[in-house]
Parts: C-alpha cells; structure tokens; sequence
C-alpha cells in the first residue's frame, strides 16, 4: 500500500526558460507565448501538422510532454493526470467572442482543459487512464495520491502528471514522470522544491 | 482494500429537487426537455432540460442568500444540503469534497454580476466549501462529459488511501448560450427532444442539473446497499471531438473493468449508457459494447429524460443506477423508436422489474475519454 515511488524526469516551461532536468535547454529572453512556443517547436525540429490547430493551451502541454518523451517513448498505458488553474479560460473569452456572429467549433472543442490529454494521447498512442483536476494553485497532493493510487491498482505502469497554466499571458507549465525507482522520492516536498526553486 | 459504498445523493433538476422526486418522475415518464426561446443566441426554439429560476430561489431561500450565488451553485448547495441532512453527524474535517463540472459559472462570463474570479473551476468548490464548513480545500474534476464519474473514482481512491473517511461527490452543469452555441455550431444539437440510439435521431438535447453523492464505508448493519466496485478510463487517442470509430477507448475501458474484477459479460445485470444521440456517438457505443460482448444486457440511456448534463450527467446516471439497483427496477429508454446503430444492442423499452445485482456505467466525451464504472449490491450478513 505505501509502496515508494519516484520522480523520473521533468520538464518546465516558464518565462522564456525551457528547463529539463535542472538543465536549462532553451532560453529566450523573455517573448510573447506564440514567439516561445514558436521556437520550441523550431529547435526541436517538431513536424507535427496538428500542433497550428491546437490552442494554446494544448501547445504547452504538448510541447511539454514533447521534450520530455524526446529520448524514451512512452509506454501505452501511462496514465496523464493534470491539474492546473484557470482552466482554459483564454480559449472560453476566444470563443465567447464568436458567439455573436458565427461561433467557432474550431474554438469551442478547446473549451474543455482536458483536451490537452486528448492531444497528447493521439501523438503518442496513449489509451492510458486520464484526470484533470482544476486548483487555485500548484499543489501537488491530489496528484500524488491519485497516481499512486493508480499504479498500485496496476491501472497504469506510469504516470506522467503535469501543471499546466495559461491565465492572460503567463504561463506556468511543469510536467513530470514517476519512476519505481530514482533518485528523488515523489512527494510534495520534492515536487515543491522542483517547482520552485529557492 | 475496504470496500466504499454509495451511502446518500440528491439530484437537482427540473424534474425535481431531491432524488425520491427524480425517481417518481421518471417512473410516471415525465421529461425535463421543454422547448424554448429565451435564451439570445438561439432564434429559433431548441430543446432543453432547464431549472425554472424561481423555483429554485424559493427551495434556496431557506438555506442560504439568494443574492450571494449564482444560479449553478445554488443548484449545487441545494444538492448537498440535501445528502448533509440526512447525515447529520459527518465529521466534515475527515470528509472530502469532490466537485465535476466543465465550465462552472460560464454563463456568468462579461455580465460582471460577481466578481471576476468566481469564473473560474477552483473559485466553485471554494464557494461550496465554505458555505458547509468542508475543512480540506476541494478537488474540482472537469474531464469532459466523463467528470461526474470520474470525480467517484478519485473520492474512492482518496478514501482508500487514507486521506478521507468519507468524500462528498457533487457535479453541476448549466445550459448556457455558451455551450448551446458551441454544440449548435457542430450541427449538434437536435430540433426535437434526443432520441437515444434510435434510427430518426438527430443529436444531442442538452439539460442543466446538479446532484451530490456521499460515499465511504459502511454505517449500520442489516441493510441492502449499493457498493461502488472499481472504474477504468481509457482515451481513444484518436481525435479530439469526434468519437472512435472502432469504439476503441470505451471497449478498452470495459474490458480492462472486466479483466480486472474477473467478471464475465453475462454477469452483468443493467448497463447504463452514455447515449447522447449524435450519430457518430451511439454508434461508437454500439460498437464498443459489441466487441465487449454486452449486447444483450438490458441498457438505456437517461437523456431523453435530463438531456445531456454534461459534467454532471455521470453522476446523475449512478444515482439512478444505485436506486434501480435498490428497488430491482429498469427505466425505459425515452424517446426510444427503432434501433439505429449498426450493432445489437437491447434497449429497454418499458420500465419494468427486474433483479438487479451487478451494473456497468459507462461515459465518453470530448478530449477522447472514457470511462466504465461498476456498482455492485452488497446485502449484509
């Protein structure tokens, strides 16, 4: 039952900064989103049709999970867990601007935040376990307790769990993997330590 | 692990405002779906399950402000006040809560009635937590139309897991001009009330409704309940609004639930479907059910009755099951004609009695996701 799991690998997208690891790969100063996102998408040399459809929402977390699958694909059955906290609320204003003249189903099917899983099970082949919990802020308990949950129930081998915000133009995206083995325990602590730093 | 039971629940819709009135109300074949024209956006007169606004002030006026809440949480207040009073001594600082919706207070977006952040999920369980006193911060679940079960799933594993004794699950959804627009823009919606897996079926009709369920161990002795027994999700991974065509998430989600819990199809006494009537989505379930080998369980479809509630629709549906379950009792599936998908399947056509022991929820909604739910009764020794 209090079987130990740990954190594998992670990745943070956050002012301008592309973080795997403690290593920071890419780092822009400080552009609009869409210059970011555009450049992540570039240095990576991502070929990836369905990426201009996505809000931008999805591109965060996509991109994310992206960067962080980069040198292992991941398993079939590795459950996504999300969280974050405004939901989509950028793509709900987009579309509610449409709504007067000749709303957008293009922009409507973004107005659910679990979409985003939808975008990353289709690339990578995921019929895994999905939860998006929406949070006033990055607080990991939940998720911890819910993945654990999961993989002691043999629902999933893995579980890759992410932060993923977009309120105004600030971003806050920070995806990580857990491991039965490792160097750092998930737990809130460590995760709090990952995600900010002193 | 100890098992968790579905202990309390209340639904809040327009066909009442308690679940005993819910349940009366479907066995005398009444319907939710009332044409409208109120609402801007829609010229022309659609199909809807909607909360008449002054009778849910009236209920809410005896528990709380009118002027302070908004239409889906007083709906959603008024659910849980309602599971809380028959519970009255329910240690709140060991009692979760768990609340699924999609888009919470949306009809409230640029009409600056609140304060801006009541728009957003986490500001909802917040309210409602507040309001009854829950001591840990809520856990708000919006996962498409799959949430109200969903947001079981995660209040029995967090029970399970020690941080809980007991989780209050609620879930809430609207109908908005928001969403309406969204699903008439698809073509989705359907001109007259939803016929669920029927051949003449035109889409969805949608319908507000909140409800609340309590579950956690057992209390008491010598009572027949109904025990929630285990869920799996499954994405389809294959588009992010349309339905597999080869029902490939849903039939995943089915026989990993089945495998896992070694349970064999012919088992299974009642299936309760997701059934929005969009042609592509019956026809994904149908598929799906066939390949799990399920097409001769009696199943049905509650839309025709609510309309499609969205993040609260799975909640709503597992009340229902848990009472049939109860009383031994299939609901016909409204509006049902003649079977319109390419697979089997035995709808129910009239409510009828029936021993039921074992049940199979499932739901399916946007993002890919799926989900199938078994309830089990459990009589005591």
């Amino acid at each position: 039952m209090n079987k130990k799991y740990y954190i594998k690998d992670y990745v943070i997208l956050r002012q301008g900064r592309l973080i795997r690891n403690g290593e920071v790969l890419l780092e822009a100063g400080n552009p609009e989103l869409k210059d970011f996102l555009r450049k992540i998408y570039k240095s990576f040399g991502m070929r990836y049709p369905k990426f201009f459809k996505m809000d931008d929402l999805s591109r965060l977390g996509f991109l994310a999970a992206e960067i962080l699958f980069d040198q292992e694909k991941p398993e079939a059955d590795t459950a996504l867990i999300f969280a974050n906290s405004s939901s989509c609320l950028e793509t709900d204003k987009a579309y509610s601007k449409t709504m007067s003249g000749f709303p957008s189903p293009s922009l409507f099917v973004y107005t659910l935040p679990n979409i985003v899983l939808g975008e990353i099970s289709i690339r990578h082949g995921l019929r895994s376990e999905n939860l998006f919990l929406v949070q006033d802020r990055f607080e990991p308990t939940t998720m911890i307790d819910y993945s654990h949950s999961l993989l002691n129930k043999a629902k999933a081998s893995n579980v890759l769990c992410g932060w993923v915000d977009l309120h105004n133009t600030d971003y806050d995206v920070f995806l990580w993997q857990i491991a039965a083995s490792g160097r750092l325990e998930h737990n809130e602590e460590e995760l709090n330590k990952i995600y900010l730093p002193e | 692990m100890n098992l968790n039971f579905l202990l309390g629940d209340s639904i809040i819709s327009p066909l009442g405002f308690g679940t005993q009135l819910n349940l009366e109300a479907i066995r005398q074949g009444e319907t939710a779906l009332q044409s409208h024209t109120n609402l801007s956006y829609q010229k022309d007169s659609f199909y809807a399950g909607i909360i008449d606004n002054d009778l849910l002030d009236e209920a809410f006026s005896r528990i709380g402000n009118l002027r302070a809440y908004t239409k889906l949480e007083k709906m959603m207040l008024l659910s849980i006040h309602q599971v809380l009073e028959d519970f009255p001594y329910l240690d709140l600082e060991r009692t979760g809560l768990v609340i699924a919706t999609t888009k919470a207070n949306i009809d409230e977006l640029g009409k600056g009635r609140f304060s801006e952040d009541r728009l957003m999920l986490w500001k909802l369980g917040e309210v409602v937590a507040k309001f009854f006193g829950f001591q840990d911060k809520p856990m708000i679940v919006s996962n498409a139309c799959v949430s109200g079960a969903l947001a079981l799933k995660l209040g029995n594993d967090l029970i399970q897991s020690g941080r809980f004794d007991h989780v209050m699950v609620a879930g809430g959804d609207l109908v908005s001009e928001f969403v309406l627009s969204g699903f008439n823009s698809f073509q989705a919606i359907s001109p007259e009330p939803c016929r669920p897996f029927s051949n003449d079926r035109q889409g969805i009709s949608l319908g507000e409704a909140a409800a609340a369920m309590l579950i956690g161990p057992k209390t008491g002795k010598g009572e027949t309940r109904i025990g929630y027994i285990d869920a799996v999700t499954a994405n389809d991974a294959n588009h992010i609004s349309g339905p597999s065509r080869t029902g490939e998430g849903l039939y995943s989600s089915i026989s990993r639930l089945l495998k896992a819990n070694k349970v064999k199809p012919s088992e299974i006494d009642f299936l309760s479907a997701h059934g929005t009537a969009t042609a592509y989505n019956d026809e994904m379930e149908s598929i799906a059910f066939n390949r799990a080998g399920l097409q001769d369980i009696p199943v049905n479809s509650l839309k025709g009755y609510y309309g499609h509630s969205l993040g609260a629709s799975a909640l709503i549906e597992s009340i229902i099951t848990r009472h049939n379950m109860l009383n031994n009792e299939l609901f016909a599936s409204r509006n049902f004609t003649d079977l319109g998908v390419s697979r089997p399947l035995n709808i129910i056509q009239q409510h009828r009695s029936s021993e039921l022991n074992l049940a199979l929820k499932t739901a399916s909604g946007f993002g890919g996701c799926n989900l199938a739910m078994f309830l089990k009764k459990v009589q005591d020794e």
